[in-house]
């Protein structure tokens, strides 16, 4: 059973068809880097993959199950454009609440975890509003993978993240594969993508025109891709 | 068990999120009170009978505007930083979403209706605890049916530039009969008139439209979150 399987999906916005019968299929512990050009529509398929959005046609399945299916969101973490916190309370309250939205048994002891896990357990208690951009994305690294989601959604993770931070990040990924779950990633940040990818797709204008084993030639050229499968 | 986990983690975080940051109840309080500390006691005589006998239609057109303030915010709260995203793709029900946000929203109402009844009675001269039981049953009534017309509406205005103009053009049609029942009971109840058979039937008509409204919300919600 696949991870994640796009049968048939399309996405309109009015007339526009921003994603066209898309068909991919993610195997369970593959990583794969979604790539391609601004407006190609890599966040629109993400939030479709992720259930944030509905396809037009087409449907969209998680293990088997509907993606909007409780038990396939229990499974699903999503780190988005936004940090997907609340800028009015502490780290330690944002990573409370949704440790509780997602039904751990002891959501104060996740939260403590992750605050430690990624560096801010001495910033736990201040608000979010008077974090730096880094510690932000930091915290929004924990929201998402509080829940150990067995499948990952990452939209442009590496944006915003210095070199530390982009470090930290492709180990935690490197160990969440190790464990078995799987990733998909959209990213403009060829190199660091593929660094960590077993497979990669291209989407160029709403069509997926590439999807596969991601191979050594794409390690040593990463532009390889776009010139081969992209408009030039 | 867990749509009442969930409900409640919606609802108090909500809740905290306004105390601290008091940006719609502030705004819904201030509002109230100036309208009828200054605004409407001198546009009508305090003392006269009249104001008394539209005591219900005051108290309502207030109450509505201010609501329309706090509801305005409802959703407004999950955009930044994209929160509403994650708890869309989390296991949260759309119900429970929908029923915190309104109990809530329903809660800081309910404190706007208690600031501004004692204001009122002073500035309009009126005994309006003659009924307090009753009386605050029909404000409770009549807030959960504002409130619950306007969380939904606040989800589906939430991602309009013109939303702080649409809501209220949205929910004040559809509230009109909760509204009449609302106005007709309070004006009864502040004169100090017992519920009789055809305050009853105006207090079915409240209980009913909370019901049908409240049921149409939570059986679309996910509708309405996902569009």
């Amino acid at each position: 059973m696949s991870a994640v399987a796009a049968e048939g999906v399309w996405k309109y916005f009015g007339d526009y068809p921003a994603l066209a019968n898309i068909n991919l299929q993610v195997e369970p512990g593959a990583c794969l880097a979604l790539l391609g050009r601004n407006g190609a529509g890599k966040t629109t398929l993400l939030r479709i993959l992720g259930g944030l959005s509905r396809p037009s046609r087409g449907r969209v399945l998680v293990f088997g199950d509907e993606v909007r299916n409780r038990r396939s969101r229990c499974r699903i973490g999503v780190l988005g454009h936004g940090i997907g916190v609340y800028e009015e309370f502490s780290a330690l309250e944002n990573l409370r609440l949704f440790a509780g939205l997602y039904g751990l048994a002891e959501p104060e002891s996740a939260a403590r975890r992750w605050l430690e896990r990624t560096g801010l357990e001495r910033a736990g208690s201040s608000p979010v509003r008077e974090f730096s951009r880094g510690m932000r994305q930091r915290l929004a690294v924990a929201r998402a993978f509080i829940h150990d989601p067995e499948l990952l959604l990452l939209d442009e993770p590496f944006t915003a993240l210095d070199d530390r931070a982009i470090a930290f990040l492709q180990q935690l990924l490197a160990e969440t594969r190790a464990r078995g779950r799987t990733v998909i990633l959209s990213t403009h940040q060829l190199r660091e993508a593929l660094e960590l990818a077993t497979h990669a797709a291209v989407i160029e204008r709403g069509r997926l025109v590439f999807a596969g084993e991601r191979t050594g030639q794409m390690l040593s050229d990463p532009g390889w891709l776009y010139r081969t499968y992209g408009e030039g | 068990m867990r749509f009442l986990r969930q409900t409640w983690l919606v609802a108090s975080k909500d809740l905290r999120s306004e105390l601290r940051t008091k940006e719609a109840l502030n705004a819904a309080l201030a509002f109230a009170l100036v309208m009828i500390l200054l605004l409407l006691s001198f546009a009508f005589d305090p003392t006269a009978e009249e104001t008394r006998r539209t005591s219900g239609g005051l108290l309502w057109l207030v109450f509505a505007f201010a609501g329309a303030l706090i509801l305005n915010r409802s959703f407004v709260r999950e955009l930044t930083n994209d929160c509403l995203d994650v708890l869309v793709s989390s296991p949260l029900d759309g119900a429970a979403l929908f029923l915190g946000k309104s109990l809530a929203g329903f809660f800081l109402l309910m404190i706007v209706e208690l600031a501004c009844l004692p204001v009122f009675g002073i500035f309009y001269n009126v005994a309006w605890h003659r009924q307090l039981g009753p009386l605050l049953l029909v404000l409770a009534l009549g807030a959960w049916g504002l409130t619950v017309i306007g969380t939904m509406f606040s989800a589906l205005t939430v991602n309009l530039r013109l939303r702080e103009l649409m809501l209220p053009a949205l929910v004040y049609p559809l509230m009109i009969p909760g509204l009449l029942a609302a106005i007709q009971l309070t004006t009864a109840l502040v004169a100090g008139r017992p519920l009789d058979a055809e305050l009853y039937d105006w207090l079915k008509l409240l209980v009913s439209f909370d019901i049908i409204f409240t049921a149409l919300a939570l059986g679309l919600a996910d509708a309405v979150l996902l569009g």
